[in-house]
């Protein structure tokens, strides 16, 4: 146990503010942390769905919610069920297998039912294409608010492309 | 001569054809009559053999039906075994009688080729789903694989079981948190799981097929897909395939760096790994602890070759990054900080009696039944299989080995702890083999032309990821074009370790059972 304090200790807060563009990220780590206090009551809950991808985005969707990136301090959490989710964080292709799956899961989403298509492969399908096994990006199966590209993207541009939805979504609904 | 196929000359006599279109020549390669497949899988069993893959091609190109595939080894010894069968015809006898890990193997051929393992007891489509149109066999030739299917009905027939007080739950695709899709269908009498029943294929991306619609020096690219955890190691094996197929000489320089960014690779995905692990045990403070590790290994990764992951750096003839004086420097200070703070960590993880009651004894895969799966990597280091491609099946430059020594830890008690344990010491053995690597970089160029492999040739690879033992197979067609390109993650043959390990726990030990296999979904389905 005392060891487990020490190394909490020695460790300190090791959370940054983002490493690329620091001070825009700053402003825009305000605007979301106010625009997810205004919309959602503080808190934003994301379901992430992994509609066909190589795992690399779900790497780094992971990575944003280390010590270092820790996605929390804005806001954001992320749910086991679709039914809580404000947000789908979706990866692609859409594989021909996981289409059902995908439409049942973003049925399954309350509104306002934001859909973000994560990676080069969620937007048109990537080095993937389309198939008889892939339908491509994450739009030809579930309508999709906002494109975050990348193979994979960074954690900055998932923190970014996850702002510019709440973003959108706010100007859409005035 | 290689002593698998003398027991199989000695037992088949004249019906074992030499076949000479195999690289690289460490490789042996043989055809024999369809009628005695399974023999030949029989003799190979009783001389000790582990079977690491099985695979069909659809060689009507070369005015002939299909061809299927078994690949054995035994310590550094490796064979493919090659079966011909006509087109109106496509049955051959099934591999199952001898070798556990052919159930899932034949189904999948049976599936996407649409040949057929005659004694096969379970013949449900694997990979493809029921929905599937009748006939849909998309890895032949005549297959359009650039339609969509058109999405029949259909229901799987799962496991049952009956009695009192036996029940089912039903999990996924869509399960747990950030993680790909998958199946699990447990029968459980009150916690107990009597049987776990997997059902993958979700993430189906038709990747081989892809792989004959790309010139050869675009697939890596695809290669370094397959898994995205395990950019490197694919990549790598398709280059190696294609290299040896093609017989380019790769410069030395460029050997070090992929061995490099192999061992970066396997470094930071076990650290995940061992956060992770800890984390289903309640135990978050470790993970925080190695994603914090990790997240400074992608940094470094990315400052140097541009990409966290660094992806697409192992290119066909070399490396597409290479690493400068400075470089080199800055990624020695980060070992140096690096590994007191891991070891802080790894006595941390040690010491801590709530985590080893739920880590020992847990999810075990008995020595046996490893071995009769075949299991490969991290999985079968844990329960007793010393097999590590990089010491039976070396690539440069680990064909130094003694000048390298690298040591593989093997434990025995096939649990959770094991696994997480086999990890522990890789991570520090990569670290000591990083340190060498930085020390001993030759100079010189970091990539070579390859040359348009011969029509006919097959090109196999055996690299061994941070998960285990990869291998690609590429096959030439008659125009020297890509005809077949078989991959086999890992996954393909520990996902059955899973299965195995389950029943006996307790359904809530499932998500720690799962992080301590950590298998690939997208390397599986493919």
């Amino acid at each position: 146990m005392l060891r487990i304090l020490h190394q909490i200790f020695r460790t300190g807060i090791v959370t940054e503010p983002l490493p690329e563009a620091e001070a825009e990220i700053r402003v825009v780590g305000r605007q979301l942390e106010e625009a997810i206090r205004r919309r959602f009551r503080g808190s934003l809950t994301i379901r992430q769905v992994d509609a066909g991808s190589c795992n690399a985005c779900e790497l780094e969707i992971h990575a944003i919610n280390n010590p270092i990136y820790n996605c929390e301090r804005f806001g954001v959490h992320f749910t086991a069920s679709p039914r809580f989710a404000d947000m789908l964080l979706v990866t692609g292709p859409v594989a021909f297998n996981m289409e059902i799956a995908l439409r049942r899961t973003y049925a399954a989403t309350p509104e306002p039912k934001l859909v973000v298509a994560v990676g080069d492969c969620g937007r048109d399908g990537g080095v993937f294409g389309c198939s008889y096994a892939s339908l491509g990006g994450v739009a030809s199966v579930i309508p999709v608010d906002v494109v975050i590209p990348g193979c994979p993207p960074t954690p900055t541009d998932l923190l970014r492309g996850i702002l510019a939805a709440v973003e959108l979504d706010k100007k859409k609904r005035g | 001569m290689s002593r698998l196929l003398h027991s199989l000359a000695e037992a088949l006599g004249a019906d074992v054809a030499a076949d000479a279109s195999l690289r690289p020549a460490s490789v042996a390669g043989c055809a024999v009559p369809r009628a005695r497949f399974a023999e030949a899988g029989a003799v190979l069993k009783d001389a000790h053999a582990m079977l690491v893959a099985e695979w069909a091609a659809d060689e009507s190109a070369f005015g002939r039906g299909f061809g299927v595939y078994a690949c054995y080894r035994w310590a550094k010894d490796c064979v493919v075994v090659k079966a011909e069968l006509p087109a109106g015809d496509p049955t051959f006898p099934t591999l199952t009688g001898s070798w556990a890990p052919a159930f899932r193997f034949e189904r999948q051929m049976h599936s996407l080729m649409g040949v057929v393992p005659s004694g096969h007891p379970d013949l449900r489509p694997w990979i493809a789903f029921e929905d599937w149109p009748a006939g849909a066999h998309p890895l032949r030739k005549g297959f359009d694989g650039t339609r969509p299917l058109a999405r029949g009905a259909g229901d799987y027939a799962w496991i049952r079981a009956a009695g009192e007080g036996v029940y089912e739950i039903p999990v996924g695709p869509v399960h747990a948190g950030i993680i790909e899709p998958g199946h699990f269908r447990f029968l459980a009498v009150g916690e107990d799981v009597v049987n776990l029943e997997e059902r993958l294929g979700y993430v189906h991306k038709g990747i081989e097929k892809r792989f004959e619609s790309l010139p050869w020096g675009e697939g890596h690219r695809l290669a370094g897909r397959v898994s995205g955890d395990t950019t490197v190691a694919h990549a790598l094996g398709y280059c190696i395939a294609l290299e040896a197929l093609a017989g380019c000489e790769v410069p030395e320089r460029a050997h070090w760096l992929r061995a490099l960014l192999l061992e970066r690779e396997r470094i930071a995905n076990h650290l995940g790994d061992l956060g992770a692990i800890a984390n289903d045990a309640a135990f978050a403070f470790l993970w925080y602890q190695m994603m914090r590790l990790k997240e400074g290994l992608l940094r470094t990764n990315s400052a140097l070759f541009g990409h966290r992951m660094t992806m697409d750096c192992v290119v066909p003839g070399g490396v597409a990054a290479d690493l400068t004086a400075e470089g080199k420097r800055a990624m020695a200070a980060e070992l140096d900080a690096f590994l007191p703070e891991y070891e802080r960590l790894v006595r941390i993880y040690d010491d801590n009696a709530s985590l080893e009651d739920r880590v020992r004894s847990t999810g075990v895969l008995a020595p046996q039944k490893a071995l009769e799966l075949c299991a490969v990597g991290i999985v079968a280091r844990a329960s007793g299989i010393n097999h590590d491609a990089r010491i039976f099946h070396p690539f440069p430059p680990y064909d130094r080995l003694d000048e390298i020594e690298l040591e593989v830890p093997v434990l025995v008690s096939g649990d959770v702890h094991a696994r997480a344990w086999v990890r522990v010491v890789e991570v520090r053995e990569s670290v000591r083999l990083l340190r060498y690597i930085l020390e001993h970089l030759p100079e010189g160029p970091v990539r070579a032309p390859v040359a348009a492999p011969p029509p006919g040739g097959a090109g196999f690879a055996a690299v061994e990821g941070w998960r285990g033992e990869i291998v690609y197979w590429l096959q030439a067609g008659p125009g020297g074009e890509v005809n077949r390109v078989m991959v086999r993650d890992p996954s393909s043959v520990n996902w059955i370790g899973l299965e195995q390990a389950l029943p006996g726990n307790i359904v809530p030990d499932f998500p720690l059972c799962n992080k301590s296999f950590n298998q690939s979904y997208s390397g599986h389905d493919l």
